[in-house]
């Protein structure tokens, strides 16, 4: 049985539909990555399986219970965590305060503490009293992802980890995925960039216009076969 | 101005125009009215008409323009207060006065906005109020009209205002109903005065931009509205208006007192009321409105503070149950509009207190 | 020395001001809401204080601690029921019914308990004072700005030294991220509302036993709450207390030249801070 997976998910803002039928399936222990244009459809995916859009009950199950209709904190207390696009961390509170609300409503002992978080990412320790948005966008980004991990999630949600951030630092944050994997969650990462995404994931599922239209590991795409995927057949 | 065109379209209804025929008649009704209505009648339609009129001028500014005043009786009592003194201290008829009623309101509110404006939202309301304070604190240092015991107009003013004696003879009637006479018809001339100019001042361009304000200012920058100056706008007309009703309802009422002129009960409170139970954003909704709240007034009068209390009970159930009013209930099933303007109060959390797609808060 | 005095007076009287603000300046800093029945519940507090005092003797300040737990789950029932509904984008709704609650309150408590003033029993306490110096201070008033001073305390290590002040922190900045992190923006909300009505029951232990009181002067209380929020700044607990000594102050220098001028001398100082320093003076929230 899967971990994670989602079947005929249909999303809609008011009147404009954003997601027909999407069907993805995380197993344990795996990492997979959702690539796309922008307005494929990507985010709207994330948001709906850590529900902060509403879905129909069973088009999301997580460890074979429906959480379609969940709320966000229901769903992150069952051990979904999230890395929000745009980082998201809270203006009035200090890089140590956001990674401690980070376990919230889920604090349960595991690999991930204060001190593991430092220890993954070294700087954010030098910083922990500064407000966190006066850090870096790539020490921002390292909040993010330490927060997400600090409730020990069974699954880590990465959404868009790399926008704006230069290619060392992107590197330096990929460096943390292995760790992040043998403590024991499984990933999906939702990149714009193919090949950051093609070299992290294990399967790769490819997104146009709010429908799966491709998907497979790594190895099995073309070049030619991401390209129409991506931009559409006909292109 | 391409854009303004379908809204043009949209602004006449069949139902608008019987409606025109209807308010039509019922004006020149309450015209000649008084030839064959009891005084008492006539009183109680002063009250219902001066209600109506200040209930309108706070629905322009809390329903379309986004300023949530609880001040609104700073206006009434100043408007009071220049008319009594300039009766009694320059000795001018009370009936020119009234216009310095208007024009003191008018003056006051430049400091006013100058004030609130600072403040958004919440505390920009609470600050329209603490300003309504000042004043009354204020104005019941006045001593030569009364302090804080308040004072009385003059009999010789009052006996003599102009058209009084014309009154008198027309009907056969006494000094004092002739003065009530006046101020009805001034009260039916205002109310309709303000109704038809809202109607007209909102289906204007500037009148539909007014929408945008509430929005964000953001949005309405983005769409040419200068949000600020028709925040202004709507915060003076408002003031003007309301204080020219507040010179006319102590002109009647002849005696005035800080306390009385200056209660947030009766002319925020029992307002703020009337619009949201008859429906908010609306040129029907204070009418509806204000039917609701004097059969309520007649039915609990011998319940004191009850009266009060169902008041209030109704305005949270309605805010709660149905945002748009008694007159959104009935306009969402029929889809009639008796003054058609683009209508404020769609979308976000008003029409739709449990959102089916996003549970983000609340 | 008599200005002195005067000046002393207003800081302690500004005590009981910041008692009245806090739980407003909470509220505020949490969910942006404003209460506007918040005076009208600390009188209701007061009526309930009285009552359990009167029916079985006990000192108004055990039932205070008795009052302060039924308070909390009242804010909070008040909060999830009712708030929570209209709470959002649009500044409209929880105005009005929280104005609605305002009129309601006063007519049931008028119902209730007659127009005639009431005050709590404070026994000797209330005549008690210290002589510092030259100069006597009024026992009961120094125990309300020390109670103040330890709410303000209270509320900022709750703030900023816990896990539910990281919440409330969190859920302020942004409450979709925040029910990312497990919060649910609702309850913390409703805790919020919960602690700000055990400081109402709080400042109506002062209320009542420093003055008498009647059903309808809640809005006032309202009002001096309000202008020491934002002469403090929103989102600054120091900063209510000191906005609350400011209102205290100007008061009690008012009323020392006039008696008629202290309620007006309140609002001048206020306006005046508007005027000078809009955000307030030491703003931490964002608007």
């Amino acid at each position: 049985m899967a971990l994670l997976e989602t079947r005929n998910l249909t999303a809609r803002y008011g009147d404009f539909q954003a997601l027909f039928g999407v069907d993805i399936v995380l197993e344990a222990g795996e990492t997979i990555s959702i690539i796309g244009a922008n307005g494929a459809g990507k985010t709207t995916l994330m948001r709906s399986i850590c529900g902060l859009l509403a879905n129909q009950p069973d088009s999301i199950r997580f460890d074979g219970r429906a959480i379609g209709r969940l709320a966000a904190d229901e769903i992150m207390a069952m051990g979904i965590a999230m890395v929000p696009e745009g980082r998201k961390l809270f203006a009035s509170l200090s890089v140590e305060e956001n990674l401690l609300v980070g376990r919230y409503g889920r604090a349960i002992a595991g690999h991930w503490s204060l001190e593991t978080v430092y220890g993954l990412f070294p700087i954010l320790k030098e910083r922990r009293h500064s407000p966190a948005t006066a850090l870096s966008g790539g020490q921002q980004q390292m909040v993010a992802i330490g927060r997400a991990l600090m409730s020990n999630p069974r699954v880590l949600l990465c959404d868009e980890i790399s926008l704006g951030l230069a290619p060392v630092v992107i590197r330096d944050i990929y460096r943390a995925v292995p760790e992040i994997k043998a403590a024991g969650a499984s990933l999906i990462v939702v990149e714009q960039d193919i090949g950051q995404a093609l070299r992290v994931a294990d399967r790769v599922y490819c997104m146009m216009e709010g429908r799966v239209t491709l998907s497979g590991t790594p190895a099995e795409f073309s070049r030619e076969a991401i390209h129409d995927a991506y931009f559409g057949a006909a292109a | 101005m391409a854009h303004s065109s379908p809204y043009a379209s949209l602004t006449r209804t069949r139902a608008s125009r019987v409606a025109g025929l209807v308010a039509l008649g019922l004006a020149v009704l309450l015209l000649v009215l008084p030839a064959f209505a009891s005084r008492g009648l006539i009183q109680d339609l002063f009250f219902i008409l001066t209600m109506l009129t200040l209930a309108q001028f706070w629905n322009l500014l809390a329903g379309y323009g986004g300023l949530v005043s609880i001040g609104q009786q700073a206006f009434v009592g100043i408007g009071a207060y220049a008319l009594f003194g300039t009766v009694i201290l320059a000795g001018i008829d009370p009936v020119p006065a009234l216009l310095l009623s208007g024009l003191a309101a008018l003056l006051l509110a430049i400091p006013t906005a100058y004030f609130a404006f600072r403040l958004q939202g919440a505390y920009f309301a609470i600050s329209t109020w603490v300003i309504a304070e000042v004043v009354r604190l204020s104005v019941a240092q006045w001593k030569s009209v009364g302090g804080g015991t308040g004072t009385s107009l003059p009999r010789s003013a009052t006996g003599s205002m102009w058209f009084t004696q014309a009154i008198e003879t027309l009907f056969d009637v006494r000094s004092a109903a002739a003065r009530d006479i006046l101020a009805y018809w001034l009260a039916v001339l205002l109310a309709v005065a303000t109704i038809g100019g809202l109607y007209w001042l909102l289906r204007t361009r500037r009148g539909l931009a007014l929408a945008a304000v509430r929005d964000t200012m953001d949005a309405a920058r983005s769409v040419g509205v200068d949000a600020g100056r028709m925040k202004w706008l709507v915060f003076l007309v408002s003031a003007f208006g309301t204080g020219l009703t507040g010179g006319l309802i102590y002109l009647q009422k002849a005696r005035i007192s800080p306390d009385a002129a200056f209660s947030v009960t009766d002319w925020t409170a029992y307002v703020i009321f009337i619009v949201v139970i008859g429906g908010i954003g609306t040129i029907e909704g204070p009418i509806i409105g204000i039917i609701v709240f004097y059969a309520l007034q007649t039915l609990l009068a011998d319940y004191g503070s009850w009266y009060l209390m169902v008041l209030g009970l109704i305005g949270i159930a309605v805010m709660l149950f149905a945002p748009r009013g008694l007159w959104g209930l009935f306009s969402d099933r029929t889809g009639i509009e008796l003054f058609p303007v683009r209508r404020r109060l769609t979308g976000g959390l008003l029409s739709h207190p449990h959102h089916p797609e996003s549970k983000d808060h609340g | 020395m008599i200005w002195f005095d005067t000046i002393l007076q207003g800081v302690l009287l500004g005590g009981l001001y910041a008692l009245f603000a806090a739980g407003l300046s909470l509220v505020f800093g949490v969910m942006r809401l404003v209460n506007l029945a918040h005076g009208d519940f600390i009188v209701a507090a007061a009526y309930l204080i009285l009552l359990m005092v009167t029916m079985t003797g006990m000192s108004p300040f055990l039932a205070v601690l008795i009052a302060a737990p039924a308070m909390f789950a009242f804010g909070w029932a008040l909060q999830t029921f009712m708030l929570n509904r209209v709470i959002g984008d649009d500044v409209l709704p929880p105005l009005l019914v929280t104005f609605g609650l305002s009129v309601v309150l006063q007519n049931v408590l008028l119902e209730s308990f007659s127009a005639d003033s009431q005050r709590l029993p404070s026994g000797p306490i209330s005549t008690a004072s210290l002589n510092l110096g030259g100069i006597n201070l009024g026992v009961m008033p120094l125990l309300t700005f020390g109670s103040a001073v330890v709410v303000i305390i209270a509320l900022n290590q709750i703030f900023y030294r816990t896990a539910l002040g990281r919440a409330f922190r969190a859920t302020s900045d942004d409450p979709s991220t925040a029910s990312l992190m497990g919060i649910r923006p609702a309850g913390i909300f409703a805790i919020a509302t919960g602690i700000a009505f055990v400081i109402v029951t709080i400042a109506a232990l002062y209320l009542g036993m420093r003055s008498s009181f009647d059903p309808n002067i809640g809005p006032a209380r309202l009002i001096y709450a309000f202008e020491a929020v934002i002469i403090g700044g929103l989102g600054s607990f120091w900063g209510t207390l000191a906005g609350g000594v400011i209102i205290g102050v100007a008061q009690t220098l008012g009323s020392a030249v006039n008696p008629e001028w202290q309620i007006l001398a309140g609002h001048v100082a206020f306006l005046l801070v508007l005027l000078v320093r809009p955000r307030g003076l030491f703003p931490r929230a964002v608007d």
